[in-house]
């Protein structure tokens, strides 16, 4: 046994010395290599990270919501259409939701105002998110002068701020009365821009939505399963950025793959044959060659799972910010929390070391039981 | 020192950091839980339906929200405008079919 390790050992030791020969190559590879692990990981810690947080945080949010559809888009809703809903047996509530978007020319940002329901706010007060407060530069007690639908300018009090903790929901966000809401919009007291409704018995929401749309076919119901179930598809490893890297990293591995698989460089070959023609069996060889796929791919996985795990956890994913941001003005600040699972790693591990280990193992098997005097021949 | 040992050392620094990871993310979000307790009672109480991600363009904004079939919006196929539109997919409302077929 220990004369077994000691054998391995010496064959690390003549592994390292012999990719220590050729540095400047197995540095680039290794760096390369580390730099795939990376970009993979990060936006598997990413994604994870941002599906579980919208899982969790997300629970909360309405059961069913009803928008009404015209021409393919969004309309505001008559109020009418709640007195339909609360007709449908296993209704329990239906309330209206007072929401939408204002571009302000100054910060030339998209805000999103809506109507709080149960907060105390008069018609001129508003309450703003930490974004709002940081791109506008207004705190508690200033105002923000906004414009109405017909050009009037019209100056709201910033009664507070929400809390910075919980910008990745609230960044963009005012709150403002429903007074204050029709009045800057000009949205009449007969129509809200969706309704929401709670259901009795939860096992009957997409019963209940099916109800819904059947009693108004111009209207769309969302319900809150389906809303956790985009942001579970949406960063989901079919989804943009994911498949991009994904086929990044696997045409990196072809590439990889190709290499090793095309064979041996001539100076590899030639050692072969002279470590075969001193006296090291095929074994040796491919326990040597091993040795080396494990080198370079443990190595370059661990410094990138690492790396990774810093860049989206404690750097704010600043790589991806740029891709995130896109045109937005207006950008949350999060930390996201890191939820990690052994199973990304073993996912990570096998999409990255192994195949680059078994890669390096068939030509040298092929280089291996060749002959030795017609490898240093050729 | 060997080369050998040199190596298994990194290896072993390696999975020890691994670990420190493992172990620093179970405390973190552990520590966070009353962090999401809180933010999951915002949108309960605003009645909020997304993350505030991207506010670049409304469908990006509020991803579950998003139009059906709109022009340059939304569809899995159409052209996008917004860099955003690189990262996130089609939402689940997209993919399910607008009327029952009878």
């Amino acid at each position: 046994m220990i004369k077994s390790i000691e054998k391995q050992r010496n064959i690390i030791d003549f592994t390292l010395s012999s990719l220590w020969r050729r540095k400047g190559k197995n540095l680039a590879l290794l760096v390369v290599y580390t730099l795939v692990v990376f970009s993979l990981g990060s936006v598997m810690f990413f994604t994870q990270a941002l599906k579980n947080e919208a899982a969790i945080i997300l629970r909360g949010a309405p059961e069913i919501i009803v928008q009404k559809l015209v021409a393919g888009r969004h309309e505001l809703i008559p109020m009418a259409s709640a007195q339909t809903i609360r007709a449908i047996r296993g209704v329990e509530a239906v309330k209206d939701r007072l929401w939408g978007y204002y571009y302000d020319p100054i910060g030339r940002a998209n805000y999103t105002l809506m109507v709080p329901e149960g907060m105390d706010l008069k018609e001129n007060e508003i309450i703003v998110g930490a974004g709002i407060s940081r791109v506008r530069q207004v705190f508690r007690g200033n105002a923000l002068l906004l414009r109405t639908y017909d050009g009037r300018p019209i100056s709201l009090f910033i009664k507070g701020i929400l809390s910075p903790e919980s910008e990745l929901l609230s960044s963009d966000l005012i709150l403002i009365s429903a007074t204050g809401f029709r009045r800057l919009f000009g949205v009449s007291g007969d129509d809200a821009t969706d309704l929401t409704v709670t259901v009795l018995n939860k096992k009957e929401i997409s019963t209940i939505a099916a109800k819904i749309v059947d009693k108004l076919p111009d209207a769309r119901a969302i319900t809150r399963d389906e809303i956790l179930r985009t942001y579970d598809a949406v960063f989901d490893w079919r989804a943009g950025i994911m498949i991009a890297i994904l086929a990044g990293a696997v045409l990196a591995f072809l590439i990889f793959a190709w290499d090793k698989a095309a064979g041996l460089s001539g100076e590899e070959r030639r050692e072969i044959g002279i470590l075969k023609a001193i006296g090291w069996e095929t074994a040796d060889i491919l326990q040597m060659k091993f040795w080396e796929g494990t080198i370079v791919s443990l190595s370059s996985f661990f410094l990138g799972v690492i790396l990774a795990y810093f860049h989206i956890f404690y750097a704010s994913a600043t790589l991806f910010e740029p891709v995130l941001k896109g045109w937005s003005i207006l950008y949350p600040e999060f930390r996201l929390t890191p939820f990690i699972s052994g199973y990304q790693i073993a996912i990570l591990f096998f999409f990255t070391v192994i195949p680059y280990t078994v890669a390096t193992i068939i030509p040298a098997w092929r280089a291996a039981t060749i002959d030795p005097d017609v490898i240093m021949r050729t | 020192m060997r080369k050998s040992d040199g190596f298994l050392l990194f290896i072993g620094g390696g999975i020890l950091l691994l670990a420190a990871i493992f172990i620093q993310a179970h405390f973190v979000t552990r520590a966070n839980l009353p962090l999401f307790q809180q933010k999951a009672e915002v949108v309960k109480s605003l009645g909020l339906t997304d993350l505030c991600l991207s506010t670049e363009a409304r469908y990006t904004r509020h991803l579950s929200q998003s139009d059906w079939h709109a022009a340059f919006q939304s569809h899995p196929l159409a052209l996008d405008h917004f860099p955003i539109g690189s990262i996130i997919g089609p939402p689940e409302t997209l993919t399910k079919p607008h009327d029952q077929i009878h």
